[in-house]
């Protein structure tokens, strides 16, 4: 039978299995959404920008494992994806992309709304495509779905002309599909795993450096069974918190800049780095030269590109985490590194992360431990920014909690549109995304979508007037001069104020009054005691989104830091001498 | 150990391929020395020889993030392997004197080139080499034809030879 190309897209995505289309109309895309109208089994979300769009899309796909899918028109549809894009491929979210385009025939034309939207993403995608023949329509989107979910998953781009949607031709849509230029390494090579069995073997000091492979690969439960049964301490990456409970006795913490002391220093002082899934990012490094050099570094990667980039490893091991997790846990003998154990957790019990500045008030560490007791099934994102941090460095992760961040490109205006991607994919679960003041005004208009679908999302706004991580680097390396970073700033302040006080104008939105404008319940958070009140009321509203603003110290710093250039065992402390 | 390095690329043949190569060398500061494009005895099969002067890190590097791209076929690393390889270059010399063309007649044969071109003046040669060899001969062709000289180059193309 003949279908046109719209009614294949559409036939394409059910046979994909995909329930949630995240979706925005416009003049090039408008016989797709002619072919969506009323289908059955396609929930067809309509966020209020394009970014949030990708976000919510992103949000969904990080936190069921299933692909992400997104259509929006031609033009200022596309662009408006573009940091969506690069921030789910930088953390190797499976996206599907589907943007219209301006018929073939004026492709070049510098017609309305047109752009090469394949160009413009070719560097930020794993593939992109622009369709030019009806007969290839539904090879290129099975195509798509295989890339984006195999391998180290990442996003597509299919690009759809008005004229492709329109023209008549096969129904058929393949079952699979052959791409000559792509084979995923999946298999583990079994003389590697030995050999890094037998470094252990040899090992006094051996450290698991867990990043977000493991969650990519869900291996969790296994990765969990393997470091038990070899008594070896754990360090994550922030992309890699919660391969195991971070209430396990052996979970040390995150490295890195922003990393736990014992983190920091115990990758330092190993003799036998163990990482999987990571792919040492400078924001984990710190000095590269400097970097576990007492170890033996071993690397688990997917991705034989991330294999000795940033970081020289000894033994590279190319495949899937959880297969090479299996292959060493049939394998590996137990071992039993006790006396390092303690040292590790001696570390810990000198600089523990849990120090404050300024105690007794709303302070993000109250903050989020509140959160840790009052949420035990929950998805928790982050936006970007100090908040992220403190987020990433107190919050509890166990089986039953994940939490969804933009680790590798730092996107703010993550926070809200991820959860509300997350909420749609999993409806039986709190969701919450901590924010800063300055980013949620990224993507504020998330909170109609939020209303209009009935999302409970737990918006916590950390309101310190000020783009708080910037700030915080002002303050400590220069000198002191916030330039830009005071969202409380009006043209009557001195434009070199470094000094907040209670004399300071008022904020602007009143973030209740707009949450309420929405529709949305609204707290306001200013006195320790009411944290708790808040979030419990938060988790008891059904099918309204809540925002809680918490009104916390203007100038709280996350620590430790490690000053750039430095090496990691160099962290700056904070807190309380302890 | 920086050096000169040759790879082969097999990659579809199809638009937008040779802007994901070469925007991946631009987009990740990877020198790029030479590059050559053209379809092979299989149509939808294109051949790309490579040529770039980079250490060993750098270089490991750029092989696997060409294999990683989709489009791209297959890697094919041809240094330190005995190939044959070869440059195209056009040079059209002006304004040449009898003189002129007396050493260019000298020239021609010290390089083995051909004059496929010429009238009362200007002279076009052809010269299909190993690029070292055309850059010496550019060279030569400057010292002695300064500000006369218009050249345009292929670039490389190289294969393995037969074993």
């Amino acid at each position: 039978m003949e279908i046109t190309g719209a009614e294949l897209f559409v036939k394409a995505l059910l046979a994909e299995n995909v329930d949630t289309l995240f979706a925005y109309p416009g003049g090039q895309a408008i016989d797709l959404f002619h072919a969506l109208y009323g289908v059955e089994g396609l929930d067809v979300i309509l966020p209020r920008h394009e970014q949030g769009l990708i976000h919510a899309a992103d949000g969904y796909a990080r936190s069921t494992g299933k692909v992400g899918v997104c259509l929006v028109t031609s033009g200022p549809g596309a662009t408006n994806l573009v940091t969506g894009i690069a921030t789910a491929n930088y953390d190797s979210v499976p996206l599907v992309c589907f943007t219209g385009q301006v018929p073939t025939h004026l492709i070049g034309n510098d017609a309305f709304q047109e752009v090469d939207i394949v160009g413009i993403t070719r560097s930020i995608s794993k593939y992109a495509v622009t369709v030019r023949r009806r007969e290839d329509l539904a090879a290129t989107i099975r195509k798509a779905f295989y890339i984006a979910s195999s391998g180290k998953p990442g996003v597509v781009v299919v690009d759809l002309p008005k004229d492709i949607q329109q023209t008549l031709g096969s129904d058929m849509y393949p079952q699979s599909v052959m791409v000559r230029g792509y084979k995923p390494n999946t298999a583990v090579h079994m003389g590697q795993i030995k050999k890094s069995l037998d470094c252990l073997q040899r090992a006094n000091r051996p450290v698991f450096l867990l990043g977000g492979g493991i969650n990519i690969a869900r291996a969790n439960k296994e990765m969990t069974a393997l470091a038990e049964k070899m008594g070896i301490p754990v360090v994550t990456t922030i992309m890699g918190k919660g391969a195991i409970p971070n209430n396990h006795p052996l979970y040390v913490g995150n490295l890195g800049i922003h990393g736990s002391y014992a983190a920091n220093k115990a990758v330092s002082e190993c003799d036998v780095l163990f990482s999987i899934g990571v792919r040492f990012n400078d924001r984990i490094t710190g000095k590269v030269s400097e970097f576990a050099k007492k170890a033996t570094i071993i690397h688990v990667d997917i991705d034989p590109a991330s294999i000795s980039r940033n970081i020289v490893v000894d033994i590279p091991m190319v495949g899937d985490a959880k297969n090479a997790i299996a292959a060493l846990l049939e394998k590996a003998p137990d071992f039993d590194f006790a006396q390092w154990r303690k040292q590790i957790m001696e570390w810990n019990r000198q600089h523990p992360l849990e120090t404050e500045l300024h105690s007794g008030g709303v302070t993000p560490l109250a903050i989020i431990q509140k959160i840790n007791q009052i949420f035990s099934n929950a998805i928790i994102t982050t936006d970007v920014g100090q908040n992220q941090l403190w987020t990433t460095q107190f919050l509890e992760l166990t089986a039953q909690k994940q939490m969804l961040t933009s680790g590798g490109l730092g996107t703010m205006g993550y926070g809200l549109p991820a959860a509300l991607g997350a909420q749609l994919g999993n409806p039986d679960k709190d969701v919450i995304t901590i924010c800063g003041d300055g980013g949620i005004q990224m993507n504020i208009q998330e909170m109609a979508t939020a209303m209009v679908y009935e999302l409970p999302v737990i918006v916590c706004i950390l309101n310190n007037g000020y783009l708080g991580n910037v700030r915080q680097w002002q303050e400590m390396f220069f000198d002191k001069r916030y330039s830009s970073t005071c969202l409380r700033y009006r043209r009557s302040c001195s434009a070199t104020c470094n000094t907040p006080s209670a004399a300071c104008p008022e904020y602007t939105p009143d973030f209740i009054r707009l949450a309420e404008s929405y529709g949305a319940k609204a707290i306001r958070v200013q006195y320790r005691e009411e944290i708790e009140n808040a979030l419990l009321e938060a988790k008891n509203t059904k099918k309204t989104p809540t925002v809680i603003e918490f009104i916390i110290e203007r100038e709280e710093n996350v620590f430790p830091i490690v000053p750039p250039g430095n090496p990691l065992s160099d962290m700056i402390m904070g807190g309380k001498e302890g | 150990m920086m050096k000169q390095r040759w790879l082969s690329l097999f990659v579809e043949n199809d638009i937008g391929v040779l802007a994901r190569i070469s925007g991946l060398f631009a987009g990740k500061l990877y020198n790029l020395d030479s590059l050559t494009v053209g379809t092979t005895e299989d149509i939808t099969i294109s051949r790309i020889t490579i040529s770039l002067t980079s250490d060993d890190q750098t270089f490991e590097q750029i092989k696997k993030q060409l294999n990683r791209s989709v489009e791209v076929i297959k890697v094919v690393d041809l240094t330190d392997t005995a190939i044959y390889r070869k440059e195209f270059m056009f040079v059209k010399i002006h304004e040449c004197s009898e003189q002129d063309m007396m050493k260019l007649t000298y020239i021609k044969e010290v390089f083995q080139t051909r004059v496929i071109d010429y009238n009362t003046s200007v002279v076009l040669i052809e010269s299909v080499q190993q690029s070292e060899r055309n850059d010496a001969l550019i060279q030569l062709l400057k010292d002695n034809f300064s500000g006369r000289l218009e050249v345009v180059r292929g670039g490389s193309v190289a294969i393995e030879g037969i074993h």
